[in-house]
């Protein structure tokens, strides 16, 4: 069987400019150096790393929000990089994606019904009554109260907002989901609210997640697979128990090392194994 | 026993808005004694920041005002002090770090320049004397070559260089107490433990009391002796580390270590994890009874949480409680509970 998506030896790099007229390109700062992994549908691959480990790029360029420098995406036996206009278009009908920040990804002047509408309005789907049916569906399903439709983004707290943004992303029925950050911006009692709708909204609706994220315990509660990133290459992949368990990299174990837990007995032998670790790790 | 460094009592800070006056800190009272940490726990709005703003006379008034309450700071209280008076005991006696080390140093200034002034305010040292004092600082919370990068500017440095000057910055005063709001939660979690390290054994090395006021249990259960936790403006539980963790009594402590996903248990990929239903009162009209009884599991009609508000009572010695269904004195363990 043939994976849902497949990515291979992806690179991203971004040129350093100077000059203030005649503007040159004077180097490139490599954020993705080559990274390959696949998704199979109803799967979740969790991608980790730290700030600047080109996890959110690596998403970007799947979704060719950014385009890849090299390297091969097929999303359901196409290859994306070769596309562009009303194909890719089409094809990010199934591919979509949820945002860290929901008070940034937004638009803070339409409502709520709008906001949700629009992917259907985009890609023209149903008339103006089924796609306001449709949005009232949506927002049932995330847990929004639909009362709300004509609401301004506003007027909720981060764990709504977040409900909103998941509401858009499933609009037109996607089979992947990229979850860049979805619950690092929210408390701990409405992220867990959160992880638990992603869980069941991928038993429902068959999705398949690249969920990107630097929280280790978050991304383990929901993670099949995970590929461990640094500095732009995925150091460890595996199974999300292996990978937990029995770390192979120096980096992955330093990386998991780091990590507090809430138990101050067992944090102390943590902190133990930890300096060893880290003394071994040049971060 | 002598009197704890810093004890504060039944302290009120409220905000007065345009919508109206904002309860942040209702009735806080905590203590902390030489050489230990206290971790003060909660969720954004649960008024962890502004109870620590208010021990060192930070807030900003207005709209903010102290409306009640002690801080007693090694004998004396700081509520009833002038302005000049605090300004010498924030440099001399209390130092506090922040979150976001990059708005808390001025961009335009050298480390150099923003160390030795700090060092020469609080005391008449020659800036020769100052200068060496600085990178004597610097090269204890473990900045690399520090006479070199004494002449940098702020964004030269990775965040959690950036913290580390804060700490230094913080400690040029030889503080007795020190104060650290999320001080690790700007930083990637490999640097954060080497910053939690470095704060602890400052902590043991100059016998300082610290408080430490974070959103996150992990970090709690790394750095402190005893927790407070907050919610909606008040303490609801206090307790040894060990306790807290081991036998959590407040029905929120619970549910917020239910909620946290484990990094050491595989068993949260299959599950679900146990949400709090709901979202936190809202401080401009709290109601009346218990703060958390409207997403409460035990609050009930006749036991009246919602309309007489508890207070906050010792079960053990050192455990406190604001609740009037604590673990141990209900039935049975609710269902779903973590062991």
């Amino acid at each position: 069987m043939s994976a849902l998506l497949e990515v291979r030896d992806l690179v991203k790099r971004f040129p350093v400019k100077r000059g203030l007229f005649f503007e040159r390109t004077v180097d490139y700062v490599e954020a993705v150096g080559g990274v390959s992994f696949d998704i199979a549908a109803g799967e979740t691959l969790g991608l980790v790393g730290e700030s600047g480990s080109g996890k959110s790029t690596t998403g970007y360029c799947v979704l060719q929000l950014m385009r890849p420098t090299s390297g091969s995406v097929r999303f359901e036996g196409r290859e994306l990089t070769e596309l562009s206009g009303e194909e890719l278009r089409r094809v990010r009908r199934n591919a979509q994606i949820v945002f860290q920040d929901p008070y940034a990804s937004l638009d803070p002047r339409m409502t709520v019904g709008n906001i949700v509408a629009e992917p259907l309005v985009v890609h023209d789907v149903g008339t103006r009554r089924d796609r306001r049916a449709r949005v009232r569906e949506l927002l049932d399903v995330v847990g929004f109260d639909p009362v709300y439709v004509n609401r301004y983004p506003h007027e909720f707290s981060g764990g709504q907002r977040q409900r909103i943004g998941i509401a858009r992303a499933l609009a037109l029925s996607p089979r992947l989901i990229v979850c860049d950050e979805p619950v690092s911006a929210l408390d701990v009692s409405i992220q867990a609210q959160i992880i638990n709708l992603l869980k069941d909204l991928q038993a429902e609706f068959g999705l398949a997640y690249l969920f990107i994220a630097h929280d280790l315990a978050v991304v383990r509660s929901v993670s099949d697979r995970i590929a461990v990133m640094h500095h732009g290459r995925i150091v460890e992949t595996g199974l999300a128990k292996d990978v937990y368990e029995r770390p192979k990299d120096p980096y992955t174990k330093a990386l998991l090392a780091s990590v507090p837990v809430p138990d101050p007995a067992r944090m102390q032998e943590r902190k133990a194994d930890r300096r060893k670790l880290q003394s071994a790790v040049a971060m | 026993m002598s009197a704890p460094l810093l004890e504060v009592r039944d302290l009120r800070t409220h905000f007065f808005t345009r919508e109206g006056v904002v309860n942040a800190v209702d009735g806080v009272s905590l203590s902390v004694d030489r050489g230990r940490t206290l971790g003060v726990v909660g969720e954004s709005g649960s008024g962890k920041s502004v109870t620590a703003l208010s021990i060192i006379g930070l807030i900003p008034k207005p709209p903010a005002r102290i409306v009640s309450g002690e801080v007693i700071f090694d004998g004396r209280d700081l509520t009833t002090l002038s302005e000049r008076q605090l300004e010498d005991v924030r440099g001399e006696r209390i130092a506090m770090i922040f979150q976001d080390p990059m708005t808390s140093l001025n961009p335009t200034l050298t480390i150099e320049t923003q160390l030795v002034e700090t060092i020469r305010r609080h005391t008449d040292v020659p800036r020769r004397e100052a200068r060496r004092r600085a990178i004597e600082l610097l090269d204890e919370v473990g900045i690399p070559n520090p006479d070199a990068r004494i002449k940098d500017y702020p964004h030269r440095l990775s965040g959690g260089m950036r913290q580390r000057v804060m700490i230094a910055i913080a400690l040029s005063c030889e503080p007795d107490l020190l104060i650290a709001d999320e001080p690790t939660t700007a930083l990637d979690v490999t640097v954060q433990a080497q910053v939690l390290d470095l704060l602890d054994d400052l902590r043991r090395e100059h016998d300082m009391a610290m408080i430490v006021i974070t959103h996150d249990m992990g970090v709690i259960a790394e750095v402190a002796d005893e927790v407070a936790v907050m919610y909606a403006g008040q303490i609801v539980e206090h307790a040894s580390a060990a306790a807290l963790f081991a036998r959590p009594e407040h029905p929120y402590t619970e549910a917020l270590l239910g909620a946290l996903p484990q990094l050491e248990d595989h068993a949260s990929r299959s599950g679900r994890l146990t949400a709090i239903p709901g979202r936190p009162p809202s401080l401009l009209d709290p109601p009346p009874g218990c703060r958390f009884a409207a997403r409460c599991l035990y609050a009930g009609e006749p036991d009246g949480c919602a309309e007489h508000p508890p207070e906050l009572r010792e079960l053990r010695p050192g455990h406190l409680v604001r609740s009037e269904h604590p673990a141990s004195e209900r039935a049975r363990p609710r269902e779903g509970a973590p062991a």
